[in-house]
C-alpha cells in the first residue's frame, strides 16, 4: 500500500462538517415536488433522519443514505466511521438495520488497497449490526468518498420521529459532543493522542446498544446528532415539535481537549453556519461563547438525543448505564414548553428538573 | 509589522498560521483571511492568547491586526 497518503488532505470538509448547510439545503428542497402516499409514515418536511414506509401494520420499512469525504486517514477507521454514521439514521428512526450498500467515489491513481481498507471498516460495522452488506456502487473521483444506503425495518407504531417531544420532557444524548472540534484539532496536528483515540472510538461507536436499552421507556421524540450539531438538531426538534428547550451547559459531557481546542479557535467552518441557522431561534444568555462553538459543532456519527417524559429520565439513565454503551451519556437539557407559537432554545448553566 | 497571508486556504491552517506567529513573534501581527469564520479563528486564538486585536474587512477577505504582547 502507498504510505504517506492522508486522507483527511482530499477533503477541505471531512465527515459530517462537508453537509451542506442547513440555510441552503432549506431553500433548494423547498423548491422540490411534494410526494405523498398514505403509507408514507415519515417523509421530509421534518427534516427527519430517514424515510419511513409502511407495508403492513407490523412492520415498515425504513431506508436512508449517507455519505461523505474523509473525516479520519486511516482508510479502515474512515470505512468504519462512515458506516457507523449511515446505520445511525436507522437506530435514530427506532428501527434495525437489514440490508446495507455502498457508495464510494474514489481517485483512479490512488491504491485500490486503500480503498479494499475504506470497505472493510464499513463492512466490519455492517456485520457489527447484524445487517447484510449486498455491494453497491462506485465511482471514479478526485475526493475519496464513502458510505451506504440502508434498509431496516421497524413497527409502524414504534417508529421515533424528531418531533412530538412535549413539555416536561427531559432530553438525554448518549455520546460526548466535540467531534468536529477535535477532528479540525487532528487536522491541525495540534490534538492529544488521548483526543484523538477518543474520537475514534466515539466515531466508530454503534447507536445500536443506546436504541435498544431505549427500547421499553416512552421516547417522545428522537434523533441523531449529526453535521447540523446539538443545536441544529435541537432546533428542528424545537420547530417541528412547536416546543421550547432549555440546555444546560454544565451537564453536557464533552470530549477530552474539545473544551480547550475550541477556545483556541480550532472550530470547523459548519459550526459557525450551524449557529447562523440557530440564531432566529437560540437565546444564548449569557453562556460562555465556548459553549456556544460546542453545540453547534457539527458531529460526525454522533449520539441519539432522546425527548424522555421525566419520571422516566432516571431508569432510561441507569439502562443506559447497564447497557454499557462505551461512551458518555448525559441530560443536555429539558422541554420547557410545547404547543407554543415561537420555538425557541435557551443555553443555561444548569436546567431545572421538576 | 509581520503579516501573515492565510488568504485561500482553508481550515484549520489559517488558525495554525496564527497560533505559530504568535507564539513566535512579540510585536504586531497582520493576519489576512478569505473566510469570516477564519477571521473568527484568528481572533479566538489572538485571545486564547491574550492579546488585543482589530479586524477589518478588506477588499478579498479580512485583516486581523493582532497587538503587540503586553
Amino acid at each position: 500500500m502507498q504510505e504517506e497518503i492522508r486522507l483527511t488532505q482530499f477533503a477541505k470538509h471531512g465527515g459530517c462538517a462537508a453537509k451542506i448547510g442547513p440555510d441552503t439545503l432549506s431553500r433548494v428542497l423547498g423548491r422540490l415536488p411534494k410526494f405523498s402516499d398514505p403509507a408514507l409514515l415519515v417523509g421530509f418536511e421534518t427534516s427527519d433522519d430517514a424515510a419511513v414506509y409502511k407495508i403492513t401494520d407490523d412492520v415498515a420499512v425504513i431506508q436512508t443514505l449517507d455519505f461523505f469525504t474523509p473525516v479520519v486517514d486511516d482508510p479502515y477507521t474512515f470505512g468504519q466511521v462512515a458506516a457507523t454514521n449511515a446505520l445511525s439514521d436507522v437506530y435514530a428512526m427506532g428501527g434495525e438495520p437489514k440490508i446495507a450498500l455502498n457508495i464510494v467515489c474514489f481517485p483512479g491513481d490512488l491504491d485500490p488497497d486503500i480503498l479494499g481498507e475504506i470497505l472493510r471498516g464499513g463492512a466490519d460495522k455492517v456485520r457489527e449490526a447484524d445487517a447484510v452488506l449486498v455491494g453497491g456502487h462506485s465511482i471514479q473521483d478526485d475526493v475519496p468518498k464513502y458510505g451506504l444506503s440502508v434498509a431496516g425495518l421497524v413497527h409502524p407504531d414504534r417508529v421515533y420521529k424528531n418531533f412530538g417531544c412535549r413539555k416536561g420532557d427531559v432530553l438525554i444524548l448518549t455520546k460526548q459532543l466535540g467531534s468536529g472540534v477535535i477532528n479540525t484539532a487532528v487536522k491541525a496536528q495540534m490534538a492529544s493522542p488521548e483526543a484523538e483515540k477518543e474520537v475514534i472510538r466515539v466515531m466508530t461507536t454503534l447507536n445500536r446498544k443506546a436504541k435498544e436499552a431505549a427500547a421499553g421507556f416512552t421516547v417522545h421524540a428522537c434523533t441523531d446528532v449529526t453535521g447540523f450539531g446539538l443545536l441544529g438538531h435541537c432546533s428542528e426538534m424545537a420547530e417541528a415539535s412547536r416546543a421550547r428547550i432549555e440546555i444546560g451547559t454544565e451537564g453536557i459531557a464533552f470530549m477530552h481537549g474539545a473544551k480547550e481546542y475550541a477556545a483556541m479557535g480550532l472550530i470547523p467552518g459548519g459550526a459557525y453556519r450551524n449557529q447562523e441557522h440557530v440564531s432566529g431561534l437560540l437565546d444564548a444568555g449569557d453562556a460562555d461563547e465556548v459553549y456556544v462553538d460546542l453545540l453547534s459543532d457539527p458531529q460526525t456519527s454522533g449520539g441519539l438525543l432522546f425527548a424522555v417524559p421525566e419520571e422516566e429520565a432516571e431508569d432510561m439513565l441507569r439502562a443506559f448505564e447497564r447497557a454499557d454503551l462505551g461512551t458518555k451519556v448525559s441530560v443536555v437539557g429539558r422541554v420547557t414548553d410545547s404547543g407554543v407559537d415561537r420555538p425557541a432554545i435557551c443555553l443555561r448553566d444548569k436546567v431545572e428538573m421538576g | 509589522m509581520k503579516e501573515v497571508d492565510a488568504r485561500g486556504l482553508s481550515c484549520p491552517e489559517p488558525m495554525m498560521l496564527t497560533e505559530e506567529a504568535v507564539k513566535s513573534e512579540k510585536g504586531a501581527i497582520r493576519i489576512l483571511v478569505t473566510e469570516p469564520h477564519q477571521r473568527m479563528n484568528v481572533e479566538k486564538c489572538a485571545r486564547d492568547h491574550g492579546r488585543e486585536y482589530t479586524s477589518t474587512e478588506t477588499e478579498d477577505g479580512f485583516a486581523v491586526v493582532i497587538d503587540p504582547q503586553k
